[in-house]
């Protein structure tokens, strides 16, 4: 099918899709757009996608990421020193979609997003094959200024659902969910982790309940161990802080081996 | 809607802490309604803060500047040193009521470090203490007194190494240990109830100055000027004066170097709407919607955004709202020491600065209230290096 016909919440079902016909886990690459150069993100995205990545995070620098830990401010920092804007970013989306097909989201703060215009971002982001976007300090009961630009243009908006999250208040937000249903693994920033939470299962047992669709587990996954830890709980795993700290180590090549190195220990 | 002030206000916060935030707002209502709360809050506000705080007349600097009176609100003696104090107690009181034994606070000026830490050690609270390492350097006398009272001072060296940074690193503490930990914010900014909160805790000052400018005068003044960095001791001397239509109010922003320069932090002056530290105000920002570093000589103010309420207020045109240089407040400072033997903190210095251009816009009869939010022990250092 073409880039035209699907609506991104349909792209990103695709995705996932896709990786259960192949009875693995999806994998969602998070990378910094502008990290470690402006120059290097394409072959970035695209060592990400060839080593199996189902689905790209395109992050969005800000100043100010305060759901992030030193990995991501880090990578924000040298972006944003880099010039990094959004209109880079939605170039960097329109590249990728229309070299591979490939299903990408953003992942951004609020305010660059609000000051680029929500109206000027469905567009833009329509036009480029964006599927959806991620923004962590944007809580459904805020959200409605970009919801009414983003949903009619079939783009979606993906939550997070964090453990602390009453079951109470999963009912009400599960329901409005697009995309997939993005569950934070810890209470805390996002950042490698040594070892992945003792609840995650239970936790995303309580999504899982309420929604049917995909479930993908993020924060603090940094090894093929936690994606295996994962298989039969979870539909689809993101990577983030760990995938920079693999660009940070070795560049194109460490980013495909560790995507890869996640890829298989997602098979079941 | 809740935690609304016109189209400012609002909790953009990750969905890990919105429960917390919900948790926040239901605790505080209660306590609010509490009669134990309020008498104990009472209590400590008298015993240990100290309040009622004076009111003073001012009589050699109204002269200076040309005004017919200028009136002193002393939030530079309440324990501490600063109007923090009134806030941190509150809040400090609602986290022991909430069982969280484990505080997190930013701090610029460090004034607000220092009455959570006091605040803490009076309550038996553990204190975490976020402070930008350039505000360290250049407050480091209270970086030494929270220390003595016991809390615990984490240096942030991301981004521009100040309020602004620090806010983002308690914010990110709070996020991680949000079971057991409240989040002590300094100022009426950040995420609902904060605003409404911390403006409720201050607003102290604003009462007690209402009645004591009332009993003096048996009038009220006709112009009430503050100081705005988050907006917290402005707020808290403003709301008991919101419904007095004819009470001017006026709040002064720090210019820095000046507007024209872009080193400042007048985010009401010189800003626009935006979202940061969850709420949505006046910002500091670029045109991708970056948020801009700041510049001003009194760490206290040196912030890229203000309370939700002040934007409103602005908005409104209730509240007027100015900026002052460095060097104009520094020469409030100066002026306020050999007039009146009173050497004031920076961040009030910017009001001191204003007053000459009241009495200009509103005319040598006025009647000033000034909300004098803290003394300047704390700044000498910083002042002696700038007079030179
Ligand atoms: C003495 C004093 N005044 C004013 C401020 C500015 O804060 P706010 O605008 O919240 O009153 C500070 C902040 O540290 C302060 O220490």
């Amino acid at each position: 099918m073409s880039v035209a016909t699907l609506t991104g919440s349909e792209r990103v079902a695709r995705s996932f899709a896709r990786a259960k016909d192949e009875r693995r886990l999806a994998v969602i690459v998070y990378l910094t757009v502008g990290y470690p150069d402006r120059a290097a993100t394409r072959g970035l995205l695209r060592a990400a996608l060839d080593a199996g990545a189902d689905i790209l995070e395109l992050g969005v620098p800000f100043s100010d990421p305060l759901a992030d830990g030193a990995t991501v401010q880090r990578a924000s920092e040298v972006a944003l020193r880099n010039g990094v804007t959004l209109a880079d970013c939605l170039a960097e989306a329109r590249e990728i979609v229309a070299e591979r097909d490939a299903t990408a989201l953003f992942m951004g703060y609020t305010n660059p997003f609000l000051r680029f215009g929500a109206a000027r971002l469905a567009e833009q982001g329509r036009a480029c094959g964006l599927s959806g976007v991620i923004v962590p300090d944007l809580p459904t009961e805020e959200s409605a200024v970009l919801d009414d630009a983003l949903a009619p243009v079939g783009l979606a908006r993906i939550d997070l659902y964090a453990p602390t999250t009453p079951d109470a208040r999963l009912d009400e937000l599960l329901p409005r969910s697009r995309g997939f249903a993005y569950c934070v693994s810890l209470t805390g920033v996002t950042g490698a982790r040594q070892a992945l939470g003792t609840d995650v299962a239970a936790f995303v047992g309580r999504v899982r309940a309420r929604t049917q669709l995909p479930v993908a587990v993020g924060f603090g996954i940094s090894q093929p161990e936690h994606v295996r830890a994962l298989r039969g709980v979870a539909d689809g795993v993101v990577v983030g802080s760990a995938a920079l700290d693999a660009v940070g180590r070795g560049g194109e090549r460490g980013l495909r081996d560790f995507v890869s190195s996640l890829v298989v220990a997602g098979r079941t | 809607m809740k935690g609304r002030f016109g189209e400012f206000g609002g909790q953009f916060l990750p969905e890990t802490l919105m429960p917390a935030a919900a948790e926040l707002e239901t605790a505080y209502e209660a306590a609010q309604a509490d009669p134990a709360f309020r008498s104990e809050l009472a209590r400590l506000l008298r015993d240990f803060v100290g309040r009622p705080t004076p009111l003073t007349d001012a009589r050699r600097l109204s002269e200076a500047v040309g005004l017919e009176r200028v009136l002193l609100k002393r939030e530079d003696l309440a324990h501490t040193g600063a109007h923090k104090i009134n806030s941190a107690v509150g809040q400090a009181l609602l986290a022991q009521r909430m069982g969280k034994h484990r505080v997190v606070a930013e701090t610029g000026a460090g004034q607000h470090g220092v009455a959570s830490a006091a605040a803490c050690a009076l309550l038996g609270l553990e204190c975490v203490v976020y402070m930008g390492t350039e505000d360290m350097r250049r407050q480091a006398p209270n970086v030494f007194r929270m220390k003595l009272l016991g809390a615990e001072v984490r240096p942030v060296e991301s981004g521009t190494k100040t309020l602004k940074d620090a806010v983002n690193e308690a914010i990110r503490d709070w996020v991680t240990n949000v079971r057991n930990t409240y989040y002590l914010l300094g100022s009426a900014i950040g995420p609902h109830p904060y605003p409404t909160m911390v403006r409720d805790f201050q607003s102290v000052i604003g009462k007690e100055a209402r009645e004591q400018s009332q009993a003096l005068l048996g009038r009220l003044p006709d112009v009430v000027v503050a100081c705005v960095g988050g907006g917290s001791n402005a707020i808290g001397m403003f709301h008991a004066f919101l419904g007095d239509g004819a009470v001017k109010l006026r709040g002064v922003e720090a210019a820095g170097h000046g507007i024209a320069t872009g080193e400042h932090a007048a985010s009401i002056v010189a800003g626009s709407a935006g979202v940061l530290h969850g709420t949505r105000t006046l910002v500091l920002q670029d045109d991708d919607g970056q948020i801009r570093g700041t510049h001003s000589v009194s760490a206290g103010l040196d912030y890229p955004g203000v309370g939700p309420e002040h934007a409103a207020l602005h908005a409104s045109g209730r509240a007027h709202y100015v900026a002052r240089t460095d060097h104009e407040a520094l020469e409030g400072f100066t002026l306020l020491s050999r007039m009146e033997g009173i050497i004031p903190a920076l961040e009030p210095a910017h009001a001191i600065a204003d007053l000459r251009a009241i009495a200009k816009e509103h005319g040598a009869e006025s009647i000033v209230l000034l909300c004098l939010s803290g003394r300047g022990d704390k700044d000498l250092e910083t002042v002696m290096k700038e007079l030179g």
